[in-house]
């Protein structure tokens, strides 16, 4: 049992206003815990219930493979599968991953074995780096969905992961190779 | 006339070798100097000390060669590609070698910078003698062992030969090796003989980039570091009056709001600011907080009023002064060949027009971040930084502490694009680390990053040339710009030396708002400037365009203005090449083509553009490239180099669109900056010119010609002309593309 509901108990049971006023204070002074399930390992992280599971999984989990690029959902920099489904972590409360199971790219595989990242390898897709975990995760996600993608397919299903490089060629080719190797 | 594979690079003791503690040999090197006479090698392989050689050499007992150099990656590949020509040298397989990155530290760098698409082209002597020397040492002490002649010895992936067929590793040699005197003046093989140079080698950091191993910067991490976030002004030529941060100080995980600005202001204010400083004299506020997240949140929490010191400016006033400018006389001349204004009084058709340009953020994708860390005895920086060297002096300056207690670690970095060159946001953690003396690192929100970052500045050019029986008797450009004019060697590109009557002039206005180098400075946009009026000049003369380029460097070859940077033989060479497998000479139904040469960053390129109309929108399906850069070191990383220049250039030129409004950008993320996303990026076709030339760089020369060539397939397409970036707003509404 945490701290923070130490506090609600006491706060129950000790109705004295200053006492009452002495918890209050207390139980916003302290962080509630909270149960994820990352690469298929259970993580608590003490942190506000608004934390960004971008944040979580890069300060407090120190898997920092997911990137932080724009905060908005713009860019795809820090993608990561919640229930199989490519999700933008910078706006995804720790509070709302009840139960749900998240994988990050250092969770994809052991040692850099999925297909994906075999293809990127094979394709010397980077450039910089910096946004391919977040474009390697959509990939494989997407490739989930449909095992046999058309280039068109493949373009949308990428479009909003910006690579600032403009490594798109590369990008849409190591797609391809993906999706035979997972065929 | 351009340097091919001329040499200055001084052979004489530049390299040293001893012999590891844990075993192995060790070589320290200088790329581009010469070493300091008492520099000594560490036996303790964990001890390198950067202060005496900028790169190491570690050949193990069992043939691994490690090769440690501090060069950057930004991610124009010299990582792979640096150690790559020393390996080919040496001749080791590619597969045994191991590239480290280097720790940096302040003392006697020379070329510590990643910028300029020049890192290849200044170390590929210096890294082919480096190669060549330790093979030598290796063969020699080979030779004494077995009694026979150095010359009787020869080496093939790290294996020791002699006439009777005998063979020993480069690894049971080491110790030997390390007794030897260093080899002067050892043959360097001849391109022909190649088998790692030119071969296709993957990035050396791939198997860490794709499965999220911390690299970068913002991935750097201590124990007991604290995260920061800073509050600068919204406006430039604002600064900190009043602010309140009770909101903040009340935020779970914020320990403590403080400002900086004295020491920042210590350093602008000193003899020797150094180019980096692109730093707001305005005092900042500061949430230092137990993670990134509460960090950020405090600052948003934070009220404060901010006062107008210098003026609050707007690209509505930018280009109203700039057309001023261009109207008026105020011109400083940076080449005239000839008499333009007698030619242009005797021509028979003038052409003038003017193309523009707007600032243009970064936008790395990594945002700005830094680590430090400030106590008594030392100062230490980690980040991603393009100029190190000038960072610590920098710090040392601002903090009143000596260089040598300043080092500076590099990291991956994500993406460059000119920001990194400047240390401000680095100089900043300095500060707050020397408030707070905790170890710290500073995180930028993409917010912070594009709207109190560094911008290519805005510039207009105007172009004049005159016309007498179909020739191009004259040519003036006249360029107005922010912060600054064009530099160096760039008034001497093409078409300099092709017309004789040529003039540049050029003149700028000054502005707060803090401008810099952004991928291939000035070119960027001059080029789009001068192929698209050189493609209108040809419509107006009824001249074949790629002709008329042909037509024109047929009047430099020969030139005995050694100004002239570029070759007009290699320029040839990419428009023809590029004429053949773009099928410019068949063009097909339906896609118009666009054409354009161009040299800058001592690389040759031209690209041709296909635009096709889809839904009465013109779209840019392919872009066929060809490319001079003497010998391709790595073409797997090169073509990623050119592929990425090319979408990068289309990109910004058809959306780059960035605007001030009382000191202020109007956009601060990408749901309101577009940048080039995958859907819209062309296939890029790229081709190489084979010539056994000296290597030149490829992170900057083929983003120039793209909007060019774009801009011109796009006039085809539509029958109107563009003379301002970005195309998909100044184009009629039914011809933006969505």
């Amino acid at each position: 049992m945490n701290l923070y509901y130490l506090s609600i108990i006491f706060y129950n049971n000790f109705r004295v206003p200053y006492i009452r006023l002495f918890f209050i204070i207390q139980s916003l002074l302290i962080m509630p815990t909270y149960n994820l399930k990352v690469n298929k390992k259970k993580q608590l992280v003490d942190a506000e219930f608004d934390t960004p599971l971008l944040w979580a999984l890069r300060d407090h989990l120190d898997l920092v493979g997911t990137k932080f690029g724009c905060g908005i959902g713009q860019c795809g920099a820090c993608t990561v599968h919640v229930d199989g489904v490519a999700t933008r972590s910078c706006l995804m409360p720790i509070s709302a991953l009840k139960d749900k199971e998240i994988t990050t790219i250092e969770g994809l595989s052991e040692n850099g074995s999925h297909p994906v990242q075999q293809a990127w390898k094979e394709v010397d897709v980077p450039q910089c780096g910096y946004c391919q975990a977040g474009q390697i995760m959509t990939a494989s996600a997407f490739l989930e969905t449909n095992s046999k993608p058309t280039e068109e397919e493949i373009k949308v299903a990428m479009n909003g992961n910006i690579c600032r490089c403009s490594a798109y060629n590369r990008i849409q080719k190591a797609v391809v190779i993906a999706s035979e190797k997972m065929g | 006339m351009v340097i091919e594979n001329k040499s200055n690079f001084s052979r004489r003791g530049f390299l040293k070798a001893s012999s590891l503690a844990s075993g192995g040999l060790l070589i320290g090197f200088n790329l581009f100097t010469a070493c300091k006479q008492k520099a000594e090698l560490p036996i303790d392989i964990t001890k390198l000390s950067f202060t005496d050689f900028n790169a190491f050499i570690k050949i193990a007992e069992n043939g691994m060669v490690t090769i440690f150099s501090p060069n950057p990656e930004i991610g124009q590949g010299v990582k792979t590609s640096m150690p790559m020509i020393i390996a080919e040298e040496l001749n080791v397989a590619w597969k045994d070698v191991v590239v480290e990155q280097g720790i940096l530290d302040t003392e006697n760098y020379t070329r510590q910078v990643a910028g300029g698409s020049q890192s290849i082209r200044f170390g590929w002597d210096a890294l082919r003698q480096t190669g060549a020397t330790a093979r030598q040492m290796l063969v020699n002490a080979a030779a004494e062992k077995w009694g026979v002649s150095a010359s009787e010895c020869s080496t093939k992936e790290g294996v020791i030969t002699n006439a009777t067929g005998e063979t020993l590793g480069y690894g049971d040699v080491v110790k030997e090796a390390a007794l030897l005197e260093i080899p002067e003046n050892v043959a360097l093989k001849e391109p022909k003989d190649y088998t790692i140079i030119g071969t296709k080698a993957i990035n050396v950091d791939i198997d860490k980039i794709v499965s999220g191993k911390p690299l970068f910067g913002m991935d750097y991490k201590e124990e007991g570091m604290v995260y920061a976030s800073v509050l600068r002004p919204p406006a430039f030529g604002q600064e900190l009056e009043s602010f309140d941060a009770t909101a903040a100080k009340s935020i779970n995980g914020v320990l403590d709001v403080i400002t900086i600005g004295e020491k920042a202001r210590n350093l602008l204010n000193s003899k020797k600011p150094g180019w980096s400083v692109k730093l707001s004299s305005s005092d900042k506020i500061v949430v230092i907080a137990t993670s990134t997240w509460a960090a950020m949140k405090g600052k948003k929490a934070i009220k404060a009023a901010w006062k107008k010191v210098t003026p609050l400016e707007s690209t509505d006033a930018h280009d109203t002064e700039l057309v001023k400018l261009l109207d008026g006389k105020k011109f400083r001349t940076m080449r005239s060949d000839g008499d333009v204004k007698k030619a242009f009084a005797q021509a028979d058709k003038v052409l003038e027009r003017t193309y523009e340009s707007p600032f243009l953020p970064h936008n790395c994708m990594e945002p700005m971040n830094f680590f430090a860390s400030v106590d008594d005895a030392k100062i230490r920086l980690v980040g991603p930084i393009q100029t190190p060297e000038d960072l610590a002096t920098a710090v040392s300056t601002m903090l009143d502490r000596n260089l040598e207690e300043v080092s500076v670690e590099m990291t991956r970095m994500g993406g460059g694009f000119g920001r990194r060159l400047y240390g401000d946001f680095a100089m900043e953690v300095a500060e707050i680390a020397d408030v707070i003396r905790k170890p710290v690192k500073m995180v930028s929100s993409r917010e912070d990053d594009m709207t109190t970052g560094v911008y290519r500045p805005a510039i207009k050019y105007r172009i004049k040339a005159s016309v007498k029986n179909g020739e191009i008797t004259g040519y003036q450009l006249k360029e107005a710009a922010v912060n600054g004019n064009m530099y160096g060697l760039i008034p001497n590109f093409f078409p300099a030396g092709a017309i004789e009557n040529y003039q540049i002039d050029v003149a700028s206005i000054k502005s707060n708002i803090t401008t810099g180098a952004w991928r291939a400075p000035y070119t960027n946009f001059l080029s789009y400037a001068e192929q698209s009026f050189f493609d209108e000049l040809a419509e107006i003369t009824e001249k074949d365009p790629v002709q008329m380029r042909l037509d024109l460097l047929q009047k430099v070859k020969g030139t005995k203005d050694s100004k002239i940077q570029y070759s007009p033989e290699r320029l040839e060479g990419v428009i023809n090449l590029v004429v053949e497998k773009s099928g410019y000479r068949t063009p097909k139904e339906g896609v118009y083509q666009g054409f354009c040469a161009y040299y800058c960053h001592n690389t040759h390129v031209a690209e041709v553009a296909d635009v096709v109309m889809e839904n009465n929108k013109p779209v840019v399906k392919n872009v066929t490239v060809a490319v001079d850069c003497g010998i391709v070191v790595n073409p797997l990383g090169a073509i990623n180099q050119i592929e990425g220049g090319v979408v990068d250039g289309v990109g910004h030129a058809m959306y780059g669109d960035f605007k001030f409004k009382d000191g202020m950008p109007g956009s601060s993320n990408f749901g309101a900056y577009r940048l080039i996303r995958n859907s819209e990026a062309p296939k890029v076709a790229t081709y190489f010119v084979e010539n056994n030339l000296a290597p030149t760089g490829l992170g900057e020369p083929t983003l120039p010609p793209a909007g060019a060539a774009v801009s011109i397939a796009i006039t085809k397409a539509t029958g109107k002309r563009i003379y301002k970036q970005p195309f998909t707003k100044n184009m009629v509404a039914k011809e933006i593309i969505g």
